[in-house]
């Protein structure tokens, strides 16, 4: 089995409110294994993109982490200083934000943001920059002497995106996240970036996190993946074991809330009820308000993590009691 | 029967300038759209981003004059119609947009909203009358009990809630025509199907017609192949394919509709893997200002003949109800 490189340990993260504290992440345990594409879906609410900027440290100042730590090759990342994460992002870890297509520079053109990302880790060395940014946008399917002469808005959503993809490979790092990285784009320019980013992972070392609301994308590129509900992780296996046999409530009711190609319509229905409060979450379960199984338990007491091999799952029904 | 809505050869040309005094451009938005809606039907309208689908709805709305074409409503085109009947037609034909953040007052109450066009088309008069109304407006749609929604404000509800409401507002003055865009795109996945599910309720209950336009091929399916309707694919200001819902989803012909369905992904990790994309000549889609001759998707297909670069081919039918413009269907 692959070692993990990266493994989060009861990691809390909240954002303070003017009614209390938003517990966006809460208590979440996962491991990231080297060279995986691990996807990680959830809706909007459930803590997935506040988790990836809790790995790279860059929450905004209303966020704490208030426990728990993030070891990244064996080192922890919750206790780094400034300078120290200055060696780990973008040399090790790789973020592309959500709607980063906006994050370009208008004003500059794209050979600009290359030397200037290059710049910002104390490389200097235009020339080598050039032919690293030349070498990543050519494996991106890009022409890289008309792409770094361009400014952005020369460019289409999908060119954009690809720009950005080898912007955060450009020192080379060993986890890449992506956040929502192919929610703003049509279905075939989708389908380009999804099989860009397959063949990307195939012919290098790098590791995903690939996060997204919709499963289906998750279905089609993700080695393993971890289902986060309202702050929690509720799911977390084989892409093939879990698409087939979903174990949490919440999972089974997700795939079958989304209208898809495949399947019968009329065996697809929405989820009941809305996302708890995240600042006074329901005790016990977070889905139990929302699930057609709950019993007293799960409305008392949090659900443990439940292992059956590679498959683990967050809920009453799977306790031995 | 006659069509409650008939499009024919509808154009919408929006002009730009290249430069201060440079030459008038045209953006063909819309370009030769003939459609017909029947009363009680569930039209899907499904393209990607640009090919016109909203231009479309807008026009179909009233809310935009076309350049060329005729709408007619009823067998009377809307452009003849005098000011009081065209109010008229624009209380019959709703719109609901996609944001519903920020397409409600965030100043007036879920009450004072709905109230108003009740109001201004008579349909209530008294306070009474209007909270009665309302709040049976409100259960239609979901929000129960109604006496906890009629004072709350838009910042109070989720946005499934919000666009509950939007659908309400726009039932409340009894519409022959819905014309909803993208109304599940900014809601929380696990709520998507219930905002359809209610639309097709509200079918059944007050026998409204709609013209839904997604972006979303699971959504279209899902909503045309519940309600019993037609699916359009919409390519640069063109239908190319009409037909029966899980007739374009399952087996689909116009290589435009080929290309879109093989490179959805689908929540199946052995289906979605084994799926094998049509490879497009071309993945850029051609301007609007300038668009090819002949078929305007021939640069990009696949299976593009001679005749396509010259000739645009129009809809024809082929099966029961399914139309497609293609040459390839077209026996010689």
């Amino acid at each position: 089995m692959a070692e993990n490189i990266i493994e989060v340990k009861d990691l809390r993260v909240f954002y303070s409110a003017l009614r209390g504290n938003v517990r966006a992440v809460d208590d979440v345990s996962l491991e990231i294994r080297n060279r995986e594409i691990l996807g990680v879906v959830g809706e909007s609410g459930s803590g997935k993109s506040t988790l990836a900027l809790a790995i790279l440290r860059l929450l905004p100042p209303n966020a704490m982490i208030v426990n728990g730590s993030i070891i990244y090759r064996g080192k922890d990342l919750v206790s780094m200083n400034e300078d120290e994460l200055r060696g780990i992002r973008w040399r090790e870890i790789s973020l592309i934000p959500q709607a980063a297509l906006n994050a370009l520079n208008p004003t500059l053109r794209i050979r600009t943001h290359f030397l200037e990302t290059a710049k910002a880790h104390g490389i200097n060395d235009s020339k080598w920059v050039y032919e690293r940014a030349s070498k990543l946008l050519e494996l991106l399917r890009l022409e890289p002497d008309r792409v770094l002469r361009s400014f952005p808005h020369e460019l289409s959503g999908g060119m954009k995106q690809r720009v950005l993809i080898a912007l955060a490979m450009l020192l080379n790092p060993k986890v890449l996240i992506l956040d929502e990285p192919t929610t703003a784009l049509d279905v075939l320019t989708q389908r380009f970036i999804l099989d860009l980013l397959k063949d990307l992972h195939k012919k290098t070392e790098i590791t995903m996190v690939f996060i997204t609301h919709d499963i289906a994308v998750i279905a089609d590129i993700a080695d393993r993946v971890a289902v986060m509900y309202a702050g929690k992780v509720v799911e977390v296996g084989d892409v093939y074991t879990v698409f087939k046999s979903p174990k949490h409530p919440y999972t089974v009711a997700l795939m079958k809330s989304i209208p898809s190609l495949v399947g019968d319509v009329r065996e697809m229905r929405s989820i009941p009820g809305t996302l708890p409060d995240l600042i006074n979450p329901p005790p016990g379960c977070r889905f139990a308000p929302r699930c057609p199984y709950a019993t007293d338990i799960c409305r008392t007491k949090e659900p443990p993590m439940i292992k059956e091999g590679d498959h683990v799952v967050s809920c009453w029904l799977y306790a031995k009691r | 029967m006659d069509p409650l809505i008939k499009v024919e050869n509808l154009r919408v040309y929006f002009p730009v300038r290249k430069g201060i005094f440079g030459k008038r451009y045209f953006v063909k938005a819309v370009d030769g759209v003939d459609l017909d809606i029947y009363q009680g039907q569930i039209l899907t309208l499904v393209g990607e981003s640009g090919c016109g689908k909203t231009t479309l709805g807008k026009t179909i709305a009233g809310l935009i004059k076309p350049t060329g074409g005729k709408i007619l409503y009823k067998g009377k085109d809307i452009s003849k119609l005098d000011k009081r009947t065209f109010l008229e037609y624009r209380r019959s034909v709703q719109l609901v947009h996609q944001d519903p953040y920020s397409s409600l007052n965030p100043t007036k109450t879920v009450f004072q909203t709905l109230s108003t066009p009740l109001k201004r088309w008579g349909i209530a008069r008294s306070r009474v009358e209007l909270v009665k109304r309302v709040s049976e407006l409100l259960s239609l749609v979901g929000l129960k009990p109604p006496e906890d929604f009629l004072f709350k404000y838009p910042h109070q509800l989720s946005g499934g809630q919000r666009q509950r409401v939007v659908i309400a507002r726009a039932i409340s003055v009894h519409p022959e025509l819905i014309i909803a865009d993208e109304p599940i795109t900014m809601i929380d996945v696990s709520l998507r199907i219930g905002i359809l599910d209610l639309m097709l309720d509200l079918q059944k209950k007050l026998k409204t017609t709609y013209l839904f336009i997604t972006h979303d091929f699971g959504a279209a399916r899902y909503f045309a192949a519940k309600g019993g309707g037609l699916i359009a694919v919409m390519y640069l200001g063109k239908i190319v394919e009409i037909g029966p819902a899980e007739g374009v989803i399952q087996d689909p012909l116009h290589p435009y509709t080929r290309v879109l369905l093989s490179a959805v992904p689908v929540p199946d990790p052995e289906l979605s893997r084994k799926k094998k994309p049509i490879k497009l000549k071309s993945l850029d889609i051609p301007s609007p200002l300038n668009p090819p001759p002949g078929c305007k998707f021939h640069t990009r297909c696949p299976f593009a003949i001679k005749r396509c670069e010259t000739d645009e081919p129009p809809l024809i039918g082929v099966k029961k109800d399914h139309q497609v413009a293609c040459w390839l269907y077209v026996k010689r």
